[in-house]
């Protein structure tokens, strides 16, 4: 177990520092900010003391042995366009980001395993037929265009919800909430259910395929010859069954969730980290990029080793790192 | 059962793949499709980029509208008096170019790297899947995102993106089914009769893997598409001057919340059919290409 652990710690570091030189490498060698945050009329005393504040005058390797020196501190650099420090930045906007993120996964599991256990219990009914219809297209869909879709219908033509922004935040813990005020629920409510999607039609098919494959197994028909109800049946011998496969993918998926959330934001106008990555971008902010980047591969890289963990835990039969070397 | 006679598997493969009516739909619609951006120029009753077509007075006509040039503008006009209908056939042209590029270079790339492994074994083939298992590990649209802010805008580098975001796949499909395939006894025999290593793995063993090769690059060309759209949509695809259907419904997107639903939604109703006909016909194809499946 330990040597398990060690070699995943290992694997995770190398991600991490690889991950660090090619984000590095990439954007201070591509791309010159000079032109887009210097404004042209500034005279070339003012472009000197801008290049040399920004420390863009320093050769490649110097920036890059600074860049590591203070990111192992903690420190990212200054964004360039609020003149803050990114890491901070990015951090700031962490909480609306995982709001919306568990919000989408919490409509997922929610709505996805009732609809995934019938469509196994009755797969050849006709909303067996049409949960699975909609989970394909839940999966061929893209989620900008889901998301244009809602705001559309439930925001433009009914008038029902609010089509973008965080709507009024209440304090929990010093952090600024959403779902904490109605407002800020009435604003939540669309962007969880675009960022669902995806997600759902994934559930629903995760627990299709568990249903189906419980459903023949001699345990639960012993169960049912016992006479217990159905709804003892499903309720506890099926669903505890499925809910491993379904607890491993969700796992893996909360960091997908945050990935994805950058599309959600950017069409909802969410002040997540998502929207201010593509702003970023756009606006050749690189320390800020770098941050969003790097702090998006550790979160990966801690949940994937978390992930893993739990699994050899919940399922006995997966041991760990057995036969390979 | 009748007809006693050998049937060639190229026949067998369409009668299969004809016995699914969805299946034939959706593969009809994706000539098509195919065939109207090849044809963009026949298709199109104007050149949506050639600005000394376009009259600023036709701007933002609902659909229906007849134009001044004598034809109707039957999916409506976007801001700068562009035929909606002429910018969705060249705009389908861009999307279907990158999605098909990206899919084949991510093939050539990962079935070279997968073959490799399973036919080299041992550190080569633990390096080269940890690599792949790491990649995996990180979503598509987050490598691409990572990609595109370092190598900036443009139709070849949304390309690069994408087949870098794609090779993983085909070299873990084709690793595992060379793995089965090589200690079959036609390798074997082949290996006894001292043939170049390379003529094996390209003559012998690269055919019997082609089927879940196939499979995997329909669905992926879908999965490219609907990548590369949100790409554009998110400003960092392709570049204003080669629009595809996700830099459309993005351009589209403002006009949305003032009405204008069209400039919007017929791009995004052209993305969404052919994603959708490109899945039916690879789903199908994965049940006719699958043995185990078939009964």
């Amino acid at each position: 177990m330990i040597v398990f652990i060690l070699r995943r710690l290992t694997q995770s570091a190398v991600v991490i520092a690889a991950m660090a030189v090619l984000v590095f490498t990439g954007i201070f060698a591509i791309g010159n900010p000079i032109d887009v945050l210097i404004s042209p009329e500034a005279d070339e005393v003012e472009r000197a003391a801008a290049i040399a504040r920004l420390g863009l005058d320093q050769p490649m390797h110097v920036q890059f042995a600074r860049f590591v020196e203070s990111a192992v501190g903690g420190d990212l650099g200054t964004s360039f366009v609020h003149g803050v420090p990114a890491l901070g930045l990015v951090l700031q906007r962490f909480p609306a980001t995982l709001e919306l993120a568990l919000a989408a996964m919490l409509l997922a599991v929610l709505l996805g395993i009732p609809l995934g256990l019938w469509a196994g219990l009755k797969p050849d009914s006709v909303a067996g037929r049409v949960i699975m219809t909609g989970s394909i297209l839940g999966f061929s869909l893209p989620t900008f265009w889901v998301g244009m879709m809602l705001i559309m219908a439930f925001a433009v033509q009914l008038g029902w919800l609010p089509a973008g922004g965080r709507g009024q935040t209440a304090s929990l813990f010093g952090i600024q909430w959403s779902f904490l005020t109605r407002d800020g629920l009435a604003h939540l409510i669309l962007p969880a259910i675009n960022l669902a999607t995806f997600k759902l039609s994934l559930v629903i098919r995760l627990a299709r395929a568990g249903t189906r494959e419980v459903a023949l197994q001699d345990y639960v028909k012993f169960a049912r010859a016992k006479g217990l109800s159905p709804a003892r049946v499903v309720g506890v011998h099926i669903l505890k069954n499925i809910m491993i496969p379904v607890v491993t993918v969700l796992g893996l998926e909360l960091g997908s969730v945050i990935a994805f959330s950058v599309v959600t934001e950017s069409v909802f106008a969410w002040p997540g980290m998502g929207k201010l990555l593509i702003e970023s971008i756009l606006q050749l902010d690189r320390p800020v990029v770098v941050a969003y980047l790097l702090l998006t591969v550790l979160l990966f890289v801690v949940i994937n080793l978390v992930v893993d963990l739990i699994y050899s835990m919940l399922d006995p039969r997966i041991r760990l790192g057995g036969g390979r070397a | 059962m009748s007809a006693a006679r050998e049937e060639s598997p190229l026949r067998r493969l369409a009668r299969d793949f004809a016995r699914s009516r969805v299946a034939v739909v959706g593969l009809a619609v994706l000539v098509l499709v195919m065939l109207a951006a090849v044809f963009a120029q026949l298709v199109a009753p104007q050149d949506p980029y050639d600005l000394a077509q376009l009259d600023i007075m036709d701007s933002l006509q609902p659909p229906g509208t007849a134009g001044g040039a004598g034809w109707t503008y039957w999916l409506g006009t976007d801001d700068q008096g562009r035929d909606l209908w002429s910018a969705i056939v060249f705009g389908l042209r861009t999307s279907l170019e990158v999605g098909i590029l990206a899919t084949l270079i991510a093939l050539a790339v990962g079935v070279a790297v997968g073959m490799l492994a399973a036919y080299a074994g041992g550190a080569v083939d633990g390096a080269i899947m940890r690599l792949v298992d790491i990649q995996l590990s990180f979503p598509a649209i987050l490598i691409a995102l990572i990609l595109l802010a370092l190598l900036g805008k443009g139709v070849d580098k949304v390309i690069v993106a994408l087949a870098a975001v794609q090779w993983a796949y085909y070299a873990r499909t084709v690793r595992g089914s060379a793995l089965v395939e090589r200690r079959k006894e036609y390798v074997e025999a082949a290996r006894c009769l001292a043939l170049p290593h390379s003529r094996i793995m390209l003559r012998h063993l690269l055919p019997n893997c082609l089927p879940p090769l196939i499979v995997v690059a329909t669905v992926q060309v879908a999965h490219a598409i609907a990548l590369e759209a949100t790409l554009s949509f998110l400003g960092v695809g392709v570049p204003v001057t080669e629009p595809s259907l996700g830099m459309l419904i993005a351009s589209g997107y403002g006009f949305m919340l003032s009405g204008n639903y069209w400039v919007s939604l017929f791009p995004g109703v052209a993305l969404l059919v052919v994603i959708v006909a490109i899945n039916l016909v690879g789903d199908r194809l994965r049940d006719v290409l699958n043995p185990r499946l078939s009964h």
